[in-house]
């Protein structure tokens, strides 16, 4: 188990991971039914993230996918697995240790109003981490700030650095989070639904900023989003959850093209295209996500899945298995795609 | 029972007119300008997609069809159902309207149901409400298979809303759209709480709905790939004014106003051989406490020219049934070159 990993280019490493949180009852419930439930959020889960990629997890509401960007980051700590990041293990750090490391990694999340204080102006905000990983370097941390900003396309950033969020557009508090995030150098970025809540026109200009500064800070990206079509502007290779459990992984490129598993297949055709020469016509699964508490057993997409065969998918749960270079797919079928 | 009603004709009157329509709010920091000048009609048995960023007003204006505006909004203009102003309602006519006449399907579905109320008593109710006599009888049945059309099991209609899926929600709130037999039903941003393949479903049933029963229905969305799939016409939102109204194909072929043109750019494309990189409009939406002076998108055009930062220029046919809102196929006396003349 505690085989150390080689120190090549995997920057993150989640070995069979599970994250299970227990479900709020009442005491006399629990005397009854002698148990506590769990909502298995994420239940066995396995990949790595290299150096320099842009990984996404894409999936729909409740198939675990922010919960995994969390356990990387061990926002959250894991019921079972292991969590590496650069070789080390996470949990196993002491809280000196984890705050060291934490300089390496940070967050975008989906609402900048939420993520920004609305009583610290942009500067302060900015500061904040800097007073926190830089704190013998406090004479350069206005320069420091200033630079991001502008890096950021805040320009001029002197115009920027009082301001408080509410005095700002969505679009560019969307851009100091990014700035934030950016000014503790860090080597991993966790961007949960970064561009989800802006506008048509400022997601494109968002997607292109994160994009240059990956290139630019030399990042690694944990992608996580819902939106399909948008992963692939900016994604390398991506992850398919569906309710806790990895059903797809490999390169955008092949797992967007040859989807392997019924339910990729399924979520990359109800993607609509902004094409009315080109209208979806492909039936779409019945039903919708289950409950995450008592999962369906066997493949857990088994009650909405196509091709599923009775005695067999709704009995045994696939493994996640290579059958293309690089591409991972869980499902017994999967074959008949190739 | 199901399709009592004609279904669109080619040569009908418009279901609604819609011709003037002024909203103000007051607000602290001073009078916002939510819809300027809107004027357009919805043809009957038509869906219609209305799109635009935050603050274009596709949602204020999406309300105004059902009348629904605050009393403190300034309104003016016409809103024409059936030959009256729907704008100049009394209390009764209003609730006649609402429902009966035009019904409407918001984002969050539970939110809009009442949590303590089985299904079938928010169908029943409303047409109680509504005194529908002459549909009331057999409500029930008429229910039941209404929800059914709608992929809803018989049994599932005693249930209480938290016991059915965000889809299933809904499709109930189309139910309750459909049961008075409305003849529009607004749909503000319907399928964005839901996730990709249920909404690709309900799209699905929109569609099929609209067949049916022969209902124009107005998607209001900020997602413009939805719209490709689901309408027949398109009309972009801007800053408050319609920027451009055509057929889907007009204005995903060839958008003509400079906007509608920036946005498709920029819309991601999922089909693997398309652009590897989106368009990027600068700029933001201006804010409509102080709109930008003539064409509110002057500041961000890449085509303005003088005269669009003075005078606004007015929305007119280009193409036969592409209506455009910019001075580019517009007469005026600044122009570099000659007015753009589109041909079909």
């Amino acid at each position: 188990m505690a085989k150390s990993t080689k120190k090549d280019n995997v920057l993150v490493e989640l070995k069979n991971v599970r994250k299970w949180f227990a479900v709020q009852s009442g005491l006399l419930e629990r005397l009854l039914a002698g148990r506590t439930d769990h909502v298995r959020a994420v239940d066995g889960v396995s990949f790595k993230i290299k150096q320099g990629e842009v990984f996404g997890l894409a999936g729909e509401s409740g198939s675990g996918k922010s919960t995994i960007g969390r356990l990387a980051l061990r926002l959250e700590e894991p019921t079972e697995g292991q969590v590496l990041f650069d070789g080390a293990d996470l949990s196993a750090l002491s809280s000196e240790e984890l705050r060291r490391e934490r300089r390496r990694m940070q967050v975008i999340f989906q609402d900048p109003m939420a993520a920004l204080n609305p009583r610290m102006s942009v500067g302060e905000a900015l500061r904040h981490p800097l007073r926190i990983h830089f704190p013998d370097q406090s004479k350069e941390h206005r320069q420091m700030i200033l630079d991001i900003l502008a890096r950021v396309g805040l320009t001029p950033p002197e115009n920027y650095y009082d301001k408080y969020p509410h005095q700002i557009s969505g679009g560019q508090r969307q851009r100091v989070v990014i700035a934030r995030a950016l000014i503790t150098k860090p080597d991993l970025v966790l961007a949960d639904e970064p561009i989800a809540m802006a506008d048509v026109s400022v997601r494109a200009q968002l997607l292109a900023l994160m994009n240059e500064l990956k290139d630019e800070f030399n990042l690694t990206y944990l992608f996580i989003t819902h939106d399909l079509a948008t992963a692939k502007y900016i994604c390398d290779r991506i992850g398919i959850m569906y309710l806790g459990k990895l059903v797809e992984v490999g390169d955008l490129k092949e797992v967007f093209t040859h989807p392997l598993h019924p339910y990729t297949q399924a979520l990359l055709a109800a993607v609509p295209v902004p094409n009315p020469h080109d209208r979806r016509t492909e039936p779409m699964p019945e039903g919708e996500i289950p409950n995450a508490i008592n999962p369906p057993s066997g493949c857990r997409f088994h009650p909405r899945c196509p091709v599923a065969r009775e005695g067999h998918c709704d009995v045994e749960s696939p493994k996640l298995r290579e059958l293309r270079p690089g591409h991972m797919v869980a499902c017994h079928y999967a074959e008949d795609y190739l | 029972m199901a399709t009592q009603k004609n279904k669109s004709k080619a040569n009908e009157n418009p279901l609604m007119q819609i011709e003037g329509l002024h909203v103000r709010y007051n607000t602290r920091i001073g009078q916002v300008s939510a819809i300027d000048n809107v004027t357009f009609e919805i043809e009957p048995g038509e869906i219609l997609g209305l799109v635009g960023e935050s603050g274009s007003g596709k949602s204020t204006l999406g309300k105004a069809l059902l009348n629904m505006l605050p009393s403190s909004a300034g309104v003016d203009g016409k809103i024409i159902l059936d030959n009256e102003n729907i704008l100049d309602l009394d209390y009764e006519g209003i609730r006649d309207l609402r429902g009966r006449r035009v019904s409407m399907i918001f984002q969050d579905p539970m939110t809009s149901l009442n949590p303590v109320q089985r299904i079938n008593q928010h169908l029943l109710e409303t047409l109680d409400v509504h005194k529908a006599e002459d549909i009331k009888e057999n409500a029930i049945s008429r229910i039941k298979e209404l929800l059914e059309r709608l992929g809803i099991q018989k049994e599932r209609i005693e249930d209480y809303p938290h016991q059915l899926s965000g889809g299933m929600r809904q499709r109930v709130m189309i139910g309750l759209g459909l049961v008075l037999n409305a003849n529009l039903i607004v749909a503000d941003e319907a399928t964005t709480s839901l996730d990709v393949i249920v909404e690709a479903k309900l799209l699905d049933q929109l569609r099929e709905i609209q067949k049916e029963y022969g209902v124009s229905i107005i998607v209001i969305t900020h997602n413009i790939a939805l719209i490709a799939e689901l309408a027949d016409r398109v009309a972009v939102m801007y800053a408050g004014r319609l920027a451009e109204l055509g057929a889907v194909e007009d204005i995903f072929d060839r958008p003509l106003h400079p906007y509608s043109q920036g946005l498709l750019k920029s819309v991601p494309n999922i089909q693997i051989d398309d652009e590897e990189e989106l368009y990027r409009m600068p700029g933001e939406t201006p804010s409509l406490i102080d709109p930008p002076k003539g064409c509110r998108f002057h500041p961000r055009c890449p085509e303005a020219m003088p005269i669009c930062a003075e005078i606004e220029p007015s929305f007119e046919e280009a193409r036969p049934k592409q209506w455009v809102n910019c001075w580019l196929y517009q007469d005026h006396t600044d122009k570099p070159e000659q007015r753009i003349v589109v041909k079909d």
